[in-house]
């Protein structure tokens, strides 16, 4: 299993060469470059051109790349042109933030998404299974960002039920230690806190969850259909095997298989995807700010991040992996 | 299982249900907080939507708009500005006198003024703050951080350009600035939060000139970062980086404080996010309105309140085209214009007509300048002068933005759609290119493959140079002319001493580029700023010179 887990982060390497190639070479091909992004728009040319030379930005660009290369390697990500602090420093300090968010999405898409899944195959071919089957298409379908807009007016703007943006009641004075607001709530004993921080995550958490959920609930309803009429499944309930023991250890346990795959498929997609739904909830993760660097042209950030991101998405998928050998013993041998 | 999954949606709906009961808690929330801080019934805290987190907290290194919005409620001055306008007042400064030479100004400064750490302001505090700028050195002299020091002293001490001359402390409240040249916008440059005045003691203490990383993405010192000391109304409290910054009423103040104790400024990217945020009750206000959103605000019993408008947005004209540089054809198209019309039909309301370059309340306006009016006749007639008829029309490209709100162009593509129907009506054909914000500046300023396009400017503080200089004073790509006449009358009234030799010589300049038509000054338009109904007076200013002990709330 180590030797495994070695190969596959090894693996990594090659991956993340070639990303920062594509990062490096994509960031040189924006228009204006990076010097206008940082002069403003009254730049004189001659301004322009001293940048560029103080900077190597006219540098044959291999030189550059191995120069910026070079300089990952140290750890130094450079820093933000919007905030002028170093990029690990923000994305360490907004990660918490798209991580409590993601989780919550984690928590809206796996706890409706199973339990509707199984319910709508067990019900299989009457009405309760066509509507969840057409309400996981409508979910597949809709954008993320149309949804928050449409939950954020309704529920927030009109209703006003719940808080249309950011992570925290700014009028709350509330302690942070770990930067997740419902821990730290928890940890303090600030409950107050923690349950305004939930209450903040519930609309952008349904946004965000709503395609992992809808995707849920179809694996887990195909899966669920498919073991159910499996020849052993028969077979025990021929031998007279009690209903529930029959649904907990053979229907659910084999069912669960695809079904955990596709979490942590969704798991590292979520993270993108909070890109549209931290924007317009103006929440403040890495996603919000991944937004503004792009209209920023704040590249040392966007080539920081999506490495970042890369690693992340790597990780949960080697996680995926692992955690499936668990659950199936077959997976192992090979 | 059945029976868990059972327990579980019972388990959802209790949540739900309890949900739903706290929700209505919640939106009491806001109202019991304000009883508990302060006397009345006054929430006093204010909660600003701003569009985008300061860069700086030390002023000296800032040069945005949204680092000087925290700055003026923390720092000051020895000059500020007049309410509402935008022009020269004492704030640290009581009075002044300038020498007759015009290069040395001598300050009565306030007394019994305290910074927030407790340290007196005096003489020795606004030289310790003057040197500091001129002594900047390395990476601290970039465009990127001491960008007005370096704009308006033209240089640093070890540079050799700098137009400062030194300062002198004669008591503690009184000090001299001397200058090596004469320099008109000095006192009105001043009102700039980059000449704030800071603690010496903090700027020592938190080793404020201690910048980092490279030019383009200069890192920030421990002042300016956490330490930022004036001697504003409010003090710096606490800022949690693309989140919000908090700055709280400094109970030493010598002025008066005002309702507010707190202001938070939340940073909310996004246009449309900031009008909800205002709907849903989570902030005060915001600034820089969509022109779409003002009607159904106002619908809605939201304040709106209006910024006289401290800007310009023209229409310019490329002269490295062979067929713009023909007079009679930059007339044909501004008397094309109706400028009336574009402002009616697609800028925010409140919106005027510009005839030159510059607001009416900048220094050197001229009110009989030569205008040329709507005449469509008349324009077609002048391009059949020049030689372009029906059979043989002019042909130009129209370069605009898209993607992109300033304040002086809230909505470039209405604008562009407007201006390019009354362009087509005397003949002219038009050959549209819209590029991205970023990009359009690039190719409008960094070569000549342009023709026509929209752009701007917002002034920094009340001074014709920062106008009609920043346009014209030099050659360069995006008018494509070279006016040697021009240049050099604004070269030499950027030297003049005293406003009073200003005036009549950006009077004269203004109507120089009035017979010579480098492009057509459009409209002035206002910026618009969104309040909840509770806000019954906010301080706006020209030039944003903002301080929010002056707002007045209602609950």
């Amino acid at each position: 299993m180590l030797r495994t887990i070695g190969r596959r982060l090894l693996l990594l390497v090659p991956t993340l060469i070639g990303l920062s190639v594509l990062l490096f070479f994509w960031v040189r091909a924006l228009p204006g470059g990076p010097a206008v992004a940082l002069l403003g728009e009254r730049a004189t040319p001659e301004a322009v051109a001293r940048i560029n030379e103080l900077y190597g930005f006219n540098e044959p660009l291999f030189i550059q790349y191995f120069t910026w290369l070079g300089r990952l390697l140290s750890g130094d990500f450079g820093a933000s042109i919007q905030t002028g602090r170093p990029v690990l420093e923000e994305f360490l300090r907004r990660f918490p933030a798209t991580l409590e968010l993601s989780i919550a999405a984690l928590i809206v898409a796996v706890g409706i998404g199973i339990p509707l899944g199984y319910w709508a195959a067990r019900k299989h071919g009457k009405a309760w299974d066509h509507i969840a089957v057409v309400l996981s298409l409508i979910g597949i379908t809709v954008p993320v960002f149309f949804l928050a807009f449409i939950f954020k007016y309704v529920f927030a703007v009109q209703l006003g039920w719940l808080p249309s943006d950011g992570r925290q009641n700014p009028r709350i004075d509330a302690t942070h230690y770990t930067n997740l607001y419902v821990l730290d709530g928890l940890i303090t004993g600030e409950f107050d806190a923690a349950w305004d921080a939930v209450l903040h995550l519930i609309l952008p958490a349904l946004a965000l969850g709503t395609i992992p959920l809808a995707i849920i609930v179809r694996i887990t309803r195909a899966s669920v259909l498919e073991v159910q009429n499996a020849d052993y499944v028969r077979t025990g309930r021929a031998k007279g095997i009690a209903q529930n023991t029959l649904r907990n250890r053979f229907i659910l346990r084999n069912a669960m298989l695809p079904v955990v795959t596709t979490v942590g498929l969704q798991a590292g997609l979520l993270i993108s995807g909070a890109v549209l739904t931290e924007t317009v909830f103006a929440f403040p993760g890495i996603g919000a700010f991944l937004a503004s660097s792009i209209f920023a042209r704040d590249f040392p950030v966007l080539q920081g991040f999506i490495l970042f991101i890369a690693i992340a998405y790597a990780l949960i998928n080697l996680l995926v992996d692992v955690s499936y050998s668990f659950i199936d013993p077959r997976v192992r041998v090979q | 299982m059945a029976h868990t999954m059972r327990r579980r949606i019972l388990t959802g709906a209790a949540a739900i249900a309890i949900g739903t009961l706290a929700l209505s808690a919640c939106t009491s929330q806001r109202d019991d907080d304000g009883g508990t801080t302060t006397e009345g019934d006054v929430d006093s805290t204010f909660i600003f939507g701003a569009s985008g987190e300061p860069s700086s907290l030390d002023p000296a290194f800032a040069n945005d708009g949204e680092s000087f919005r925290v700055s003026r409620q923390i720092f000051e001055g020895l000059v500020g500005v007049e309410p509402g306008t935008a022009d020269p007042a004492p704030l640290l400064a009581e009075s002044w006198d300038v020498a007759d030479d015009g290069l040395s100004y001598t300050f009565q400064l306030k007394e019994g003024v305290t910074f927030h750490d407790g340290t007196e302001f005096n003489a020795d505090a606004v030289c310790f703050n003057f040197d500091r700028q001129n002594n900047f050195t390395g990476l601290a002299q970039s465009e990127s951080l001491s960008y007005y020091w370096g704009k308006l002293m033209r240089g640093y001490a070890d540079t050799g350009t700098s137009i400062y001359g030194g300062c002198e402390a004669s008591s503690p409240s009184e000090v001299t600035i001397s200058l090596t040249q004469p320099y008109a916008g000095f006192i009105p440059a001043l009102s700039l939060p980059a000449f704030a005045i800071q603690s010496p003691t903090a700027l020592d203490e938190y080793d404020a000139d201690n910048v980092g990383g490279t030019e383009e993405a200069p890192t920030q010192s421990e002042y300016a970062t956490s330490h930022p000391t004036g001697t504003g109304p409010f003090q710096f409290d606490s800022a949690a980086p693309g989140e919000q910054t908090t700055v709280t009423a400094y109970p030493e103040y010598w002025g008066e404080q005002g309702q507010v104790q707190e202001v938070i400024f939340r940073v909310i990217g996004d246009t449309t996010a900031r009008r909800q945020a205002l709907e849903s009750g989570s902030i005060d206000g915001y600034d820089l309105v969509a022109p779409a959103d003002l009607g159904a605000l106002e619908d809605a019993g939201y304040t709106l309140v209006n910024r006289d408008p401290f800007n310009i947005l023209y229409l310019a004209m490329n002269q490295a085209d062979p067929a713009l540089a023909d007079i009679r054809v930059r007339q044909a198209i501004t008397q094309a214009i109706d400028k009336e019309q574009l402002v009616t039909q697609v800028l925010p309301e409140g919106t005027t007509v510009a005839s030159q370059f510059m607001p009416d309340s900048v220094i050197g306006f001229n009110d009989a300048v030569t205008t040329y009016d709507y005449d469509p006749d008349a324009a077609i007639a002048l391009l059949a002068d020049a030689g372009f008829t029906e059979a043989n029309p002019l042909t130009l490209t129209f370069n605009y933005p898209v993607n992109i709100s300033r304040p002086y162009m809230p909505n470039p593509e209405q604008i562009f759609t407007n201006l390019q129907s009354q362009l087509s009506a005397v003949g002219i054909v038009l050959n549209p290119v819209s590029n991205e914000w970023g990009e359009y500046l690039d190719l409008i300023q960094g070569g000549s493959d342009h023709g026509i396009h929209l752009l701007g400017w917002t002034g920094d503080y009340n001074d014709p140079d920062n106008f009609v200089g920043t346009f014209f004073g030099a050659q360069g790509n995006e008018w494509g002319f070279d006016n040697a006449e021009l240049f050099s009358a604004l070269t030499a009234a950027r030297g003049l001493a005293t406003e009073e030799e200003q005036a009549p010589a950006y009077e004269a300049i203004n109507e120089q580029i009035a017979q010579f038509i480098p492009g057509v000054p459009l409209a002035n338009p206002v910026p618009t700023l969104a309040f909840d109904q509770r806000v019954t007076s906010y301080p706006a200013s020209p030039v944003q010179d903002e301080v929010y002990n002056m707002i007045e709330l209602s609950e």
